[in-house]
């Protein structure tokens, strides 16, 4: 008999995992990137997800309505050429129709409801609601676009460089912040509507109309301050960091570790205040809208409409209610969507 | 006060010296540039009564020549010329008169929405997460997201037409009240949220424990200890409030037909009123500067903690 000893190992015990165990014994979870992350705590968030899903559907809705809708928003429904003007088209209430409708439903045809009604020109509300949804989400989307580039150009520059040049960009910087924004954007408005109608004539510009290009060059002109003010803080405290001075070392110039380094570095900061920039932009557009400086007719922004149903409230007051509640909702589910975005993928900023 | 603190202040007195200039020349060069000058759109005046107006308001003269001009009135006699459109009268007298009825509106407006905005903020931090603060959270929330002109529409749709309890014209007996609601709405829901946080990061600091250890009583600890410290940040709002009061104002006192500067400010941009644009973009900027510059002072002076830069 061979009796071990008991300090004796018995090497037996000892035999190989298997790779089920091996693989048993691994506590690591899937690498996630920066972004999973992120998304991932978006989805958690509740109103962020509702917030998101609203935006969605207003947006899929205004841009694919119009493609389908049976009316379109400068089709003045009363007048059809070489007929005197119907007036019966002008102020319909929501599902009622005008008098050569009510002939052709009663002859057995099918005549597509107007939800909301019609206008005091005789245009269909309805569609003019999903369009001026449509312009006050492009405005808003565009002169955030707008406001990114120039502020992040001109903050990263500034960051970067430093010294002088850093000096003189946020003493500019200074003076446009402390300008009243909204009266400088009334007056430059009011004044390049008249100033560029003459000169757009003719070119593809026209359509889009005076008011709405003199929005976007005061929001490129004013806006960009924050934004700007915003990345090159964040540069500021990038540049400092061990791997910009790699890159240095290794040769690189300034714009590259710009593009390279630092802009990516502070992509959550960019992306999240560009979020937070449209419904201000939407804001901004809906009140000049409102005091006559906004879109050209008849093209319709929400703001527009509201101000168009300030002549008619006392008889059709849900005209001003409807796009009210639709600028509302929009800029409500954008600020809480931006919230969260901000709280998911940058949760330092959180104050 | 020390040093730095006097520095400044001499500083941002400055700044706001340097902005208003700069308001005014670029109100100016700007306004000249619309091509046709302020006498197009009138209708057709022979060249010679044209050349006549012309002289008569000194605009024959050279460009920089009437800057100047304009400056030193607006500098030495707060003149901004003569109305265009509203003969005879004079465009710091249309000023001063819009200014008596909306003033009113802006102040009581602005202490409205303090106070309302204190209490339900100080309100909501005490009672964090219960019923009163979600309710007072979720309709701050909403009337934060609500431009000016949809909220006083709305007011005006529900108290004027609907219910008929307030009247709708600004200038009629007890006007002033739904414009006055509409204008305190939005700072009152902000005021109520920058106190709520303000206050629940005070509520967390350690000498509010320590009182509470000493046995100091609950309301003691609120308005002697926690209120008056969490008021600091609401302080900076000041004047962004009245910005806001100012630029509001344009529309609501369209909407209630108030006689008020932002109605007069309005009607001279669709009636190209052009010494009338300029004189009250000025004034109305100055008003917002110097709002900002009280404000951001006595910022610095309540709080001597705060960093300077």
């Amino acid at each position: 008999m061979d009796k071990k000893f008991t300090m004796h190992v018995d090497l037996d015990s000892f035999i190989p995992a298997t790779e089920e165990e091996k693989a048993y014994m691994v506590q690591m979870r899937e690498s996630s990137t920066f972004f999973r992350d992120g998304v991932k705590r978006l989805l958690k968030n509740r109103v962020a997800t509702v917030s998101l899903i609203i935006i969605v559907l207003i947006t899929l809705a205004s841009l694919i309505l119009p493609a389908i809708w049976p009316y379109s928003y400068e089709n003045m429904l009363g007048v059809q050429p070489g007929k005197p003007v119907d007036s019966s088209y002008n102020n319909i209430a929501p599902f009622r129709y005008g008098e050569t409708e009510k002939q052709r439903i009663a002859n057995g045809e099918k005549v597509f409801p107007h939800v909301f009604g019609t206008d005091s020109a005789g245009r269909d509300y309805f569609i003019r609601v999903v369009y001026g949804t449509r312009i006050s989400l492009a405005v808003g989307f565009f002169a955030s676009i707008i406001v990114l580039i120039i502020g992040m150009t001109i903050g990263s520059i500034s960051g970067y460089c430093g010294g002088a040049v850093d000096l003189v960009i946020m003493r500019i910087v200074d003076i446009i912040y402390s300008l009243p924004d909204m009266l400088m954007v009334i007056l430059l408005a009011s004044v390049l509507k008249l100033t560029m109608a003459d000169a757009l004539e003719g070119t593809a510009l026209e359509k889009i109309g005076t008011n709405i290009i003199s929005l976007f060059i005061v929001f490129g002109v004013l806006y960009w301050v924050s934004m700007s003010r915003l990345i090159r803080g964040q540069i500021l405290s990038l540049k400092e960091q061990e791997y910009v001075l790699a890159s240095r070392a290794a040769g690189s110039k300034g714009g590259w570790i710009i593009r390279k380094h630092l802009l990516p570095n502070s992509i959550s900061v960019i992306i999240i205040s560009t979020a937070l920039q449209i419904p201000n932009a939407i804001f901004t557009e809906s009140f000049l809208s409102f005091l006559g400086l906004g879109v050209n007719a008849p093209m319709p922004s929400l703001g527009s409409l509201a101000s168009d149903a300030l002549n008619g409230l006392s008889s059709y007051p849900y005209r001003m209610v409807i796009p009210a509640v639709v600028i509302s909702l929009i800029v409500l589910s954008l600020n809480l969507f931006g919230d969260g975005l901000r709280d998911a993928f940058d949760p330092k900023l959180r104050n | 006060m020390n040093s730095k603190t006097a520095f400044y202040i001499l500083k941002r007195i400055l700044l706001a010296i340097l902005t208003v200039w700069i308001v005014i020349t670029v109100t100016f060069f700007v306004m000249h540039a619309v091509p046709g000058g302020p006498f197009m759109s009138e209708k057709a005046i022979s060249p010679s009564a044209q050349a006549a107006l012309e002289a008569k308001y000194g605009l024959d003269k050279p460009l920089f020549e009437q800057y100047i001009t304009y400056l030193k009135d607006i500098v030495t006699k707060f003149d901004f010329g003569p109305s265009l459109k509203q003969r005879g009268r004079m465009v710091i007298d249309v000023i001063l008169d819009g200014m008596k009825t909306s003033v009113k509106l802006g102040i009581i407006a602005a202490v409205i929405a303090g106070i309302f905005g204190i209490v339900l903020g100080a309100v909501a931090a005490l009672r964090r997460n219960k019923i009163v603060d979600k309710i007072i959270m979720v309709i701050t929330t909403a009337f934060v997201s609500m431009p000016s002109f949809i909220m006083g529409s709305l007011l005006l749709v529900l108290f004027a037409i609907r219910l008929g309890v307030l009247p709708a014209n600004g200038a009629a007996r007890g006007g002033l009240v739904l414009p006055i609601i509409t204008l305190s709405l939005y700072p009152m829901a902000y005021i109520t949220r920058l106190t709520r946080s303000s206050m629940l990061d005070v509520l967390g600091q350690d000498y509010i424990r320590t009182a509470k250890a000493k046995g100091v009583s609950g309301t003691k600890i609120i308005f002697g200890h926690a209120l008056k410290n969490s008021l600091i940040p609401v302080i900076t709002y000041f004047g962004p409030m009245l910005a806001y009061i100012v630029t509001g104002s344009l529309v609501v006192e369209r909407i209630f037909a108030v006689p008020g500067i932002g109605r007069a400010f309005v009607s001279s941009m669709t009636n190209r009123d052009y010494p009338m644009i300029m004189g009250t973009t000025i004034v109305l900027a100055v008003l917002i500067v110097v709002m900002n510059l009280v404000s951001d002072i006595l910022y610095k002076v309540v709080d001597p903690r705060i960093n300077l830069e």
